[in-house]
């Protein structure tokens, strides 16, 4: 598989966290294990509370993490660093959160939004420079240098989201974790918030992480994705594949749901509810194996078997050899 | 334009509000009749007046705001002349009931589940607090609640966000109403729950045998749940029809814009199709077509004259100069001519939607 050439640019190993909460303790992620390529847009897909913010924010050090490790260019990043160390995780990992209402101050001005991260690591040597550097990240996300002075609430939804990837691509990060950036966002504007996140992994070459629940826009946007459930990774795939071959139940019900913008597909749609109490969990222990070269599945040697002869009946329907 | 059973109906409905000293026009002449038992989906971004519109068949505007001119027709009498409460309440809850978006903020969060089903029952049916109870444990099996008398006493945090928006709409069925208004029912909850929450409402409304109104921006909801479709922009009906309709000919540029960003249509690696700029202030007065200065399609003419519902066929309507006869031949865009191929090709492998 080509992918054994590319270069691995964050690496996550047998990731856990816990959240405690007096005695009582809850481990949100489960030994979660995946490499991110570089200039990939990889996808983390589940529904709410299935851990994928958490990784996320594991990943840019707001979550402490209970076991495991992450690899970020070969290094590890989670776990005590030093300060310098520490900065230099914070530049290179940035984030663009979901809510652009809840994310900005909105005691700030637009131009202090933006150029706080430069700010904190003086990233320019004048102020002059700082004013162009602020100029050009807001321009490069389809607003005005005259918007500098305004505040967040004077602006729309779509604009502060602008805004808050405008704070991001200031700090000329390699790898931008993306939680749920559309969501919050209108249908219309969705697109124009797309395109932009396209155009800078095309002009600068970025790694996205891409968490999202919505299935039809991860398969437009991203190249490869992992489906979480209840902290654990169930299934990961090149995104194509992974739509022509969905293999885990869970992951079957998931692109299952997603409603189809076509009346007469909808209409005829068979609701397939996932039971996880329903299933045969007979045999040993899961693990995420592969499949088929970069297809993995969260399984144990059985469901492998029953896997595998699930894969050559799609294979058949799909007209496959 | 022949209908049977039209259960509401709209004419020239005008809605203002006040807000810091200023007038806004949510609301600009919007005529519809509603047909009994159809599920009729009102499409449109936050700001198109969705939510006002429907708001205003129960009264439950917002204080700075009024219906400032047009009728609201509901069994016999014209709801929006309404003036006080007791007025509203003979049809609040009881005959057109609401399901909002968040169900944690419909549902009061120190009062059991039970206490707020009953509650419902005793009020508007009379029945007994034994009886209320025993209807209430009903519903709340009917609804989905595994165990619903053990969960008779719990409290809304207890339940899951699926879990409570069943409650919800076990409370607004509670009385029986005609009509149902799902205001972004499933908006806050996950595909999985969302594609089971649309499934109860669709059973439910055959088997309690009300009218739905679906208020929601995701047009794989609307594929899924409508029979009619209305989209609306700046505070007006601009495009009306059957979903085939709707999906399959839509003729107004601002639905054209809307189904051609949809992701499912995007290549990867090249851009979406995105409509351009912001939808109009609804503070300044608008002149001609609301959505010209976004539109590809713009004539010199939408930008003085507001077009008039123009007739597609006996139940799609659309709002654009672009059905005048002496209007340029335009075809809709490219992308949206084969919808339906299209969204077979990427349902057909991995048999997503099939059996298995």
């Amino acid at each position: 598989m080509e992918n054994d050439n590319r270069e691995v640019l964050v690496s996550v190993k047998n990731l856990e966290v816990t959240f405690t909460n007096g005695k009582r303790a809850f481990r949100a992620v489960k030994n979660v294990s995946f490499d991110i390529y570089k200039g990939e847009t990889f996808a983390l897909v589940g529904e709410s509370g299935s851990g994928k913010t958490t990784i996320g924010r594991a990943i840019i050090r707001l979550n402490s993490t209970s076991n495991g490790d992450i690899l970020y260019k070969g290094k590890k990043i989670n776990g005590p660093l030093t300060k310098e160390e520490k900065r230099e995780v914070i530049r290179n990992i940035q984030m663009i959160f979901q809510d652009p209402a809840a994310s900005l101050n909105e005691r700030a001005t637009i131009d202090y939004c933006v150029s706080e991260g430069i700010e904190n690591f003086h990233l320019y040597s004048s102020e002059e420079e700082r004013e162009a550097k602020v100029d050009e990240a807001l321009s490069s996300v389809g607003l005005l240098p005259e918007h500098k002075s305004r505040y967040p609430h004077e602006f729309s939804g779509g604009q502060r989201q602008r805004v808050g990837i405008a704070r991001a691509i200031i700090m000329e990060p390699e790898f931008i974790i993306a939680d749920e950036p559309i969501s919050a966002l209108d249908v219309s504007i969705r697109a124009q918030v797309l395109n932009l996140l396209n155009k800078f992994k095309k002009e600068r070459g970025l790694t996205y992480m891409f968490i999202a629940h919505d299935l039809s826009v991860v398969r437009y946007f991203s190249d490869r994705i992992a489906v979480i459930h209840k902290g654990r990774i169930v299934e990961i795939a090149p995104t194509e594949e992974l739509f022509a071959y969905p293999l885990h139940p869970y992951t079957h019900s998931l692109l299952q749901a997603v409603p189809m913008p076509d009346p007469r597909i909808e209409k005829n749609k068979k609701l397939v509810v996932y039971d996880e109490s329903k299933r045969d969990l007979s045999g040993e222990k899961p693990v995420l194996q592969e499949i088929r070269p970069g297809h993995f599945v969260f399984a144990n040697e059985r469901e492998m078997g029953e896997y595998r002869e699930k894969l050559r009946k799609m294979e058949e329907e799909n007209g496959v050899k | 334009m022949e209908k049977n059973n039209i259960i509401l109906s709209v004419k020239d409905l005008e809605v203002k509000f006040k807000v810091r000293e200023r007038e806004l026009t949510a609301i600009r002449k919007i005529s519809l009749d509603i047909e009994e038992g159809k599920v009729l989906a009102i499409v449109g971004e936050s700001g198109s007046g969705k939510s006002v519109f429907t708001k205003t068949f129960t009264g439950m505007l917002d204080i700075n705001g009024r219906v400032s001119n047009g009728e609201i027709w509901f069994e016999g009498e014209d709801v929006a002349k309404f003036k006080n409460n007791e007025e509203w309440l003979k049809i609040r809850g009881k005959k057109i009931a609401t399901v909002f978006q968040d169900p944690m903020t419909s549902l009061n969060p120190v009062r059991t589940i039970g206490y707020q089903i009953s509650e419902v029952i005793i009020k508007h049916q009379g029945k007994s607090k034994e009886e209320a109870k025993k209807e209430a444990i009903e519903l709340m099996t009917r609804v989905g609640i595994y165990d619903a008398e053990k969960r008779y006493d719990e409290y809304p945090f207890m339940y899951s966000g699926g879990m409570r928006q069943r409650i919800v709409i076990a409370i607004a069925l509670a009385c029986h109403p005609r009509i149902l208004i799902c205001d972004e029912p499933t908006t806050a909850l996950d595909v999985t729950i969302q594609a089971q929450i649309i499934r109860l409402i669709k059973e439910l409304s055959i088997e309690y045998n009300f009218t739905t109104i679906y208020i929601t921006h995701d047009l794989g909801v609307v594929a899924n749940v409508a029979d009619i479709v209305a989209v609306m922009y700046a505070g007006q009906i601009i495009e009306y029809g059957t979903v085939e309709e709707i999906f399959y000919d839509p003729k107004h540029p601002y639905t054209w814009g809307l189904l051609n960003s949809l992701p499912q249509l995007g290549e990867k690696g090249e851009d979406l199709f995105a409509i351009r700029g912001t939808p109009p202030s609804l503070f300044e007065k608008i002149q001609g077509d609301a959505f010209a200065p976004r539109s590809d399609y713009a004539m010199k003419i939408d930008f003085v004259e507001e077009p008039p519902m123009f007739k597609v066929s006996e139940t799609h309507y659309a709002k654009t100069w672009l059905l005048d006869p002496r209007a340029p031949k335009v075809e809709k865009p490219k992308n949206i001519r084969n919808l339906h191929e299209k969204m077979l090709e990427l349902t057909r492998k991995g048999g997503i939607y099939g059996e298995r």
